[in-house]
């Protein structure tokens, strides 16, 4: 793999915050922990690294602080460059819009675009962190460039239930037709069934995607979906292309819980972390796990720096966690420095960083409703 | 010129460590896996990143591939710094022709110009190849209150094995008053844990010395060395200098052989020996593999165990140290071993009291090792050991005390 000069990738680090409230109080659904040890953001991070794109800007909201803490000068992605690099980029006031609070995609890219713009790329590939999904962009630019499309939707097939539409995240469902030339978008369709699910990813040529941005300037219109895929999809030449592999994603607790029991499985877990493909992290420099003398570990998913004494059954623990004599874990997905005391029995729980079961405390919930406890809390 | 440092570490990694030698075929000594996720070196660069040592001298030799590679930058570390940071100093070729360090005081000689670069008041000479904690910036205070010359570690070892060690003879005040390498039978029991702070124009003078002495006896066909233990230490005690032993208390541990690597790996598993990997204020800093946490299965055992990143196990686990990236299928057995980095224990397959190298692979129904009590002759009995990058085929056994590096 060598480095492509010719694609900037953007990160939208905090789209969907509102979707997962309890865990996006104190930061963006970028940096929401996942799978034991990663972060969301690791996952387009990472796509992009192993694409061999090099120069990545991460477009953040609010309560980006701990985005900041785990992005660092970006060198654990070997992102910390001369050449490229990443760049966070947090909202600024402008005096048309004088909170420089954007509200949707267009609108931030309006915000960000003096960056885009002075970027040399011909592509950009626009990303979101909250789909959990290992993407190889290499077939998706080969596509993009070789049919000459102005816009490419990446896209997967899955269910979509329409009872989901509660929630603050919306959904788009896709159409192409035959040869993968885009039809129609619907946002919260009315009906449940197999779809095509846009993954929030697409490539767009650069200077398309000037006049996207500079076209919703003058009509004020932000959304993506509805200026463009909905009302202008003739104008521009855009296609498809289809993610095979696993995505997962997350728009509420109970998908957060259900994103990480999915590593449990070995298929999800090769398709997320294939060989040759690894998904980079802030690096914890934490000891290997510690099983002890009474250790039962069944099912489960472990960090570095965990100490385990008790049970753990078919549970995610992440860095440091602690889990002492007598006490009984099963379907938890327990984060950073959680302490679970002695002879405790949890089910069913998500604890934020460093939330404390106190000794001989049960709390059984059920895996439809998983009870979350904030970071810091005592449960 | 750089700016000055008041401190520069020199850590000798040049050690072939010969009997390691089924690990040590491709890399140096240092560089040698220990402890589920670290290799040797790590314990002495972080223990610099901790005292606040930020200007390291790495002197390799041997096989330095593996290593060099590993250090890169020093980034892990915190050693990647615009102003000192780890720098590798292999031997290389003067107008006088090129020479290969000859002994560890030699090496450093060779390299006295890089150590001016800082302008360093005191040096600190430092293994590659011990696993302990330590804070070298205590052990330099001592040695700047005492005004010393020279300043030895040392640690207070069983009477039994102190004729193993380099042993210091101490009068009250801790002066140093005689230094006996590998006594037959020692008048004190602290041994020198071959880690030196020097007063720098002191070393300095010893090492241009001892090399033009030695260099002269190698001339008129004497016996000669260059040999911080033997020469350095020994002249300075004769010249009447200043060295003073500096008592460590602790867990120190010496990796020289197979069964003290394993003892080493075992140690850590043991809750009564007091190094404790768990400590934020005292991390050990390593490279890190980008694996996924590690997952343990369905029918997976693991108890009295330490596992690290990125591993598989369905089977039996106890006793042991697994490395990032080892799989142990279902059905396999793994006791009192310790299994390096990305390893394959396949299903059936049982390794007992071994050392199993790294990317090897343990093809189903074999056997590594075997317990004492299980051998006949237990005089005859020991740690079985697999080299790197070895495969035992189906069925085939290690036995105990049996080292291996090519397949079967």
């Amino acid at each position: 793999m060598s480095v492509n000069f010719n694609v900037l990738g953007l990160i939208f680090a905090s789209l969907h915050d509102s979707s997962l409230r309890e865990m996006t109080e104190l930061r963006t659904m970028g940096s929401v922990p996942f799978g034991g040890r990663y972060r969301l953001i690791d996952f387009p991070l990472s796509n992009f690294v192993n694409s061999g794109i090099s120069e990545v800007g991460v477009i953040t909201k609010h309560n980006y602080g701990s985005l900041l803490d785990h992005i660092g000068s970006g060198r654990d992605w070997d992102l910390a460059r001369k050449r490229g690099g990443i760049h966070i980029l947090p909202p600024y006031s402008r005096t048309d819009n004088r909170e420089g609070m954007y509200t949707s995609r267009l609108d931030a890219l309006k915000n960000v675009w003096s960056y885009v713009d002075h970027s040399k790329a011909k592509y950009v590939i626009l990303s979101n962190a909250n789909f959990v999904a290992t993407i190889d962009f290499d077939p998706i630019l080969e596509q993009h460039i070789s049919t000459g499309s102005d816009i490419t939707l990446v896209y997967g097939t899955g269910y979509y239930e329409k009872e989901k539409r509660t929630h603050p995240a919306k959904n788009t469902v896709l159409e192409f037709d035959n040869e993968n030339y885009f039809v129609s978008a619907m946002v919260d369709p009315d009906f449940s069934g197999e779809c095509k699910i846009w993954l929030e990813t697409m490539i767009v040529s650069k200077n398309v995607l000037s006049n996207i941005v500079s076209s919703a300037s003058s009509s004020g219109i932000y959304s993506f979906t509805k200026s463009i895929l909905q009302t202008s999809g003739h104008v521009y030449k855009i296609m498809g292309y289809e993610h095979k592999d696993v995505f997962m994603r997350i728009d509420s607790m109970q998908s957060f819980y259900k994103a990480n029991m999915a590593l449990l499985d070995a298929d999800t877990r090769n398709a997320l972390f294939p060989k040759g493909r690894p998904v980079f992290t802030k690096v914890g420099d934490n000891a290997p796990v510690h099983y002890g003398i009474d250790a039962k570990v069944k099912n489960s998913l472990i960090a570095d720096g965990c100490i385990i004494e008790g049970t753990v059954e078919n549970s995610i623990l992440f860095r440091g966690v602690r889990v002492a004599k007598g006490a009984v874990v099963k379907n938890c997905v327990l984060m950073q420095g959680t302490i679970v005391g002695a002879d405790s029995d949890i089910n069913a729980m998500i604890t934020d960083k460093n939330v404390e079961v106190q000794e001989n405390a049960v709390h059984t919930c059920s895996v439809q409703h998983p009870l979350f406890i904030g970071k810091g809390g005592k449960a | 010129m750089n700016t000055k440092k008041r401190v520069v570490a020199m850590l000798l990694a040049g050690g072939q460590g010969s009997r390691l030698y089924a690990l040590t075929k491709n890399v140096a000594k240092p560089a040698v896996p220990y402890g589920g996720k670290y290799r040797l070196i790590d314990f002495p660069l972080s223990n610099c990143t901790n005292s606040g040592i930020d200007t390291v001298g790495v002197l390799t030799q041997y096989q330095p591939l593996v290593l060099n590679e590993y250090i890169g930058n020093g980034e892990p570390w915190d050693l990647d710094r615009m102003n000192g940071g780890v720098h590798v100093l292999p031997p290389y070729e003067t107008q006088s022709g090129a020479s290969w360090y000859e002994g560890t005081a030699n090496a450093i000689y060779q390299n006295i110009r890089f150590i001016e670069r800082y302008d360093p008041e005191y040096v600190v000479v430092l293994g590659g190849d011990h696993i302990y904690k330590m804070d070298y910036s205590k052990m330099i205070d001592f040695h700047v209150r005492n005004n010393a010359d020279c300043t030895i570690s040392v640690i207070d070892v069983p009477k039994a094995e102190a004729s193993r060690f380099g042993i210091m003879i101490c009068n009250d005040e801790g002066k140093v008053t005689d230094f006996v390498e590998k006594p037959k039978e020692p008048k004190s029991t602290l041994a020198s844990m071959g880690i030196y702070v020097f007063s720098w124009d002191k070393l300095r003078k010893y090492l241009i010395e001892n090399e033009k002495d030695a260099n002269a006896k190698r001339k008129a066909g004497q016996p000669w060395s260059k040999d911080f233990g033997k020469d350095i230490i020994t002249s300075m005690l004769r010249d009447g200098q200043s060295l003073f032993a500096y008592e460590f208390e602790g867990y120190w541990k010496d990796v020289g052989t197979l069964d003290s690597l394993w003892e080493a790996n075992m140690d850590l598993i043991n809750p009564n020996v007091p190094l404790d990997l768990y400590d934020p204020r005292w991390k050990i800093y390593t490279r890190s593999s980008y694996t996924p946490p590690q997952y343990i299965g369905e029918d997976a055992k693991v108890e009295n165990s330490m596992v690290a990143e990125g591993s598989n196990v369905d089977g039996e686990v106890d006793f042991s140290v697994l490395f990032a990236g080892v799989t142990v299928e279902k059905g396999a057995e793994v006791r009192y071993s310790i299994v390096m980095p990305g390893t394959v224990i396949k299903a059936g397959a049982v390794v007992e009291y071994a050392i199993v190298g790294e990317d090897c692979v343990i093809c189903e129904g074999a056997r590594v090792g075997n317990p004492p009590e299980k051998s006949g002759d237990r005089d005859d009995w020991g740690i079985a050991v697999v080299g790197h990058n070895v495969t035992v085929s189906e069925g085939k056994s290690v036995a105990p005390k049996e080292i291996i590096s090519d397949n079967v």
